[in-house]
């Protein structure tokens, strides 16, 4: 294919054929301090395993800067540095502008290196939306941030991002004796608004880490295609959902099997839902009620029956009026909405 | 911007350029790697005639046009940590919007060398130099220096990457180049070979520092109580180093170069018989010495000092050589509200250096020039006449404000 860019090399990551075939090295390791339970420092783990060893990662300030890196115990076995809370975008970009400009000048051994920058929701949907953005216009330089999505500003005690689930109990946002729901907000639609608006980025997706052979996949693609890449990991959070730390696992897959939080890859522009997800779509697996997974988190024990009725009518709103499903919210005009004129 | 700087020779040539053109040959000397730009003025200037050099292949680095100021920095401080030679800058608000990323660079012992085309911090609106956006970072672990000419400009910025890359020091360095008059005004500069200039400046080692997988380090952990103060002062002792440092450079410079600087912390003009001086930055120094020139004529014996280095700040030679005089008025082109006796930040820390000194004159200071205002000779004049009732035992108010309409 002709490119007008100019590519750094890309290395070939092809996908793990299960969970059998895994390679054992580990390369984020002991010696973290995140709470039990905590899908996020998974995420980090199989992501470190999913990129190799020939690979640098930046992290935003959060719970997983702030409880990995205690200095002289650090879990990362490859290179690691951190960034400022909104930065993904910008260290993912000047980490790679660097080893490009240097391999290309013959100051630095040419070979694939991965860079991936990762940062939490409040990192990056809120603080860093803006340096993410840029950075997946610009085609040359190969890297991918991951935002690991616990639904709130974790490490700074929980309070509520743009990323935290509609009413859900925040530090910031109490139920209380006069306003029940004190957050009013709709969880912004980071992977399905990156895609939509950045169309030269090559791979968008979402993930999570409950099937984690599919979301270690979605990490070798990133890492593989070429260009800047996004990843949106919906990551169970213990401590900000309020559910007993045992049920991390199962808490993400309540989150894919209601619907809540639809699995799909943006590739090269065709969007593919993946997963139990695509199962749900193609009929071969029933959506869930969102009741089942709202009322096992702590976070949502202030709601009463006709705020679970709104949070579902939304996800419903999400599966049967999207253009498409889950992934992009417009809707084509249809007669209910514009009735004929008379 | 003329062809003849764009093209740069093996041998040395002249040029009339800008001081922002001549920071952009610097960079294509310096060979960078990574340099990234945003837009606003009066700076960008820099980064329009960094992007012609690499539009026609004279300088090949990577050009990044960030999304906001505190991209632009964060940028070229991972690509620094990964082995780059970087160059950034910015100017008045740009700066500030970049304040994290400042914060940041000098604690993770990043060499960045940035140039700031000083412009008056918003509101209301000003396009002209003030120094306040640059002095802003002065407790962070910058090195700050200023200049008051194109030929200075540029090699300045080779002495910056050479001191701020050495390993004793690796800490970041601004070049600060007055609004307008400097980045906008052209003069005749020497530009040296690239022979020379890669005898003078070798390439940026990051050691032991490098992130890469080769040296897996883990850079910036969560140090708290236990390890923040030591690696704080780990910091404190690179700048103090810095001095030393400077020194070596400048002697370098000279020997490979064949022009010398004098005293690299600051410039001393027609000081040797002078009664009183003026102390200040940048290019008030121009009317600051024609007004001499005149003073002179009239037997008033009137010195200059011009601060090159604000950070690391000679305090103990500069003592020294302010004790000689009778008083020194110090001229500061911006301001620092609330600060002790009102005065701007160079009076303050002028004075600060002199406290230990057993010879302390009358300092009395004044606040000219901002927002791009000129300061004009009658000003210098006008401010010297106080200094000399300082020194005439008359004491004089320790701020004023010069050049003000009634
Ligand atoms: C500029 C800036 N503002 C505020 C903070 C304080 N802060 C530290 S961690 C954090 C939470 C970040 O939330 P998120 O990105 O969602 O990551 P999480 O803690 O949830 O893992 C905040 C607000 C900061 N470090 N930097
Ligand atoms: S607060 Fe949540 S994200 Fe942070 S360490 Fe605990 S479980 Fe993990
Ligand atoms: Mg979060």
């Amino acid at each position: 294919m002709a490119t007008l860019t100019d590519v750094q090399p890309i290395p070939k990551l092809d996908p793990f054929k299960g969970v059998k075939k895994l390679p054992l090295e580990e390369f984020f390791t002991s010696g973290h301090r995140t709470c039990q339970g905590c899908e996020s420092a998974l995420v980090m783990k199989m992501m470190a395993k999913a990129a190799g060893p020939r690979t640098i990662v930046l992290g935003s300030t959060g719970c997983m800067y702030v409880a990995n890196t205690t200095y002289y115990s650090t879990s990362w076995v490859i290179p690691w540095m951190h960034t400022q809370l909104g930065s993904s975008g910008s260290a993912a970009l000047g980490t790679s502008a660097a080893l490009k400009a240097l391999m290309r000048k013959g100051k630095m051994k040419n070979e694939p290196i991965n860079v991936i920058a990762f940062c939490g929701d409040g990192g990056g949907a809120d603080m860093g939306l803006s340096a993410i953005s840029a950075t997946l216009t610009h085609p040359d330089y190969n890297c991918l941030i991951l935002m690991y999505d616990n639904e709130s500003y974790a490490n700074t005690d929980i309070q509520l991002s743009g990323s935290t689930p509609y009413g859900a109990h925040t530090t910031f946002s109490p139920p209380g004796k006069m306003k029940r729901i004190m957050h009013h907000r709709w969880k912004k639609n980071m992977a399905g608004m990156l895609a939509a608006g950045h169309p030269t980025c090559r791979y968008i997706a979402t993930m999570c880490m409950s099937y984690a052979l599919q979301g270690m996949n979605c990490v070798r693609k990133a890492l593989s295609i070429g260009g800047p890449t996004f990843i949106h990991s919906l990551d169970p959070c213990p401590k900000g959902w309020d559910y007993d730390p045992y049920l991390s696992h199962e808490m993400g897959e309540l989150a894919v099997t209601t619907g809540v939080w639809p699995l799909y890859e943006v590739e090269e522009g065709v969007v593919k839902l993946y997963g139990k997800t695509k199962e749900i779509a193609e009929g071969r697996y029933k959506r869930g009620q969102v009741r089942e997974y709202l009322l096992k988190q702590g976070r949502f024990a202030h709601f009463k029956d006709e705020d679970i009725d709104y949070f579902q009518s939304k996800v419903d709103e999400m599966w049967e009026k999207w253009l498409i499903p889950g992934v992009i919210p417009f809707r084509k005009e249809v007669e209910a909405d514009s009735p004929a004129a008379r | 911007m003329t062809q003849a700087a764009l093209e740069i020779k093996d041998a040395e040539t002249t040029a009339l350029i800008t001081g922002s053109e001549a920071i952009a040959v610097a960079c294509k000397l310096a060979d960078v790697d990574v340099i990234t730009a945003y837009p606003i003025r009066p700076y960008d200037t820099v980064m329009q005639y960094v992007a012609k050099l690499v539009a026609n292949g004279e300088l090949d680095c990577e050009y990044i046009v960030a999304e906001s100021e505190h991209s632009q920095f964060e940028i070229v401080k991972h690509a620094s940590a990964a082995g780059a030679r970087v160059f950034c800058g910015s100017s008045g608000v740009g700066w500030m919007y970049a304040f994290e990323a400042l914060t940041v660079t000098p604690a993770l012992r990043i060499p960045m060398v940035a140039m700031v085309g000083n412009r008056a911090l918003d509101d209301p609106g000003a396009f002209g130099v003030e120094h306040n956006d640059a002095l802003a970072v002065r407790d962070l672990g910058w090195q700050l220096v200023w200049v008051d000419n194109a030929q200075e400009a540029l090699d300045t910025a080779l002495i910056a990457y050479r001191v701020a890359e050495d390993r004793r020091v690796f800490l970041p360095c601004a070049i600060s180049c007055d609004g307008a008059f400097l980045t906008h005004s052209q003069a005749l500069v020497k530009i040296p070979s690239s022979e020379k200039v890669n005898a003078f400046l070798p390439r940026y080692d990051r050691g032991d520092l490098l992130l890469h997988p080769d040296n897996p380090i883990t850079v910036a952990p969560q140090a708290n109580e236990d390890w923040l103060m030591e690696i704080r002062r780990q910091t404190a002792a690179a700048m103090e180093r810095s001095y030393t440092v400077i020194r070596e450079v400048y002697r370098d410079f000279e020997r490979i170069f064949g022009r010398s600087y004098g005293n690299p912390f600051f410039e001393e003009y027609e000081t040797e018989d002078a009664d009183i001086v003026l102390v200040g930055m940048g290019t008030l120094s121009i009317p600051v010495k024609v007004a001499i020139r005149q003073m002179r004529k009239e037997g008033k014996k009137v010195g200059f000092v011009r601060m090159r280095w604000f950070r690391p700040f000679a305090a103990e030679e500069l003592a020294k050589s302010l004790g000689r005089f009778a008083a020194v008025g110090i001229i500061d082109r911006d301001f620092s509200l609330g600060a002790p006796y009102l005065s701007g930040v160079l009076a303050t820390e002028v004075r600060a250096a002199m406290y230990p000194s057993a010879k302390r004159p009358p300092i009395p200071g004044f606040i000219c020039g901002l927002g791009g205002r000129e300061v004009t000779v009658p000003d210098v004049v006008k401010m010297s006449d106080i200094v000399y009732e300082a020194a005439d035992g008359k004491a004089q108010p320790l701020t004023q404000w010069i050049g003000l309409r009634e």
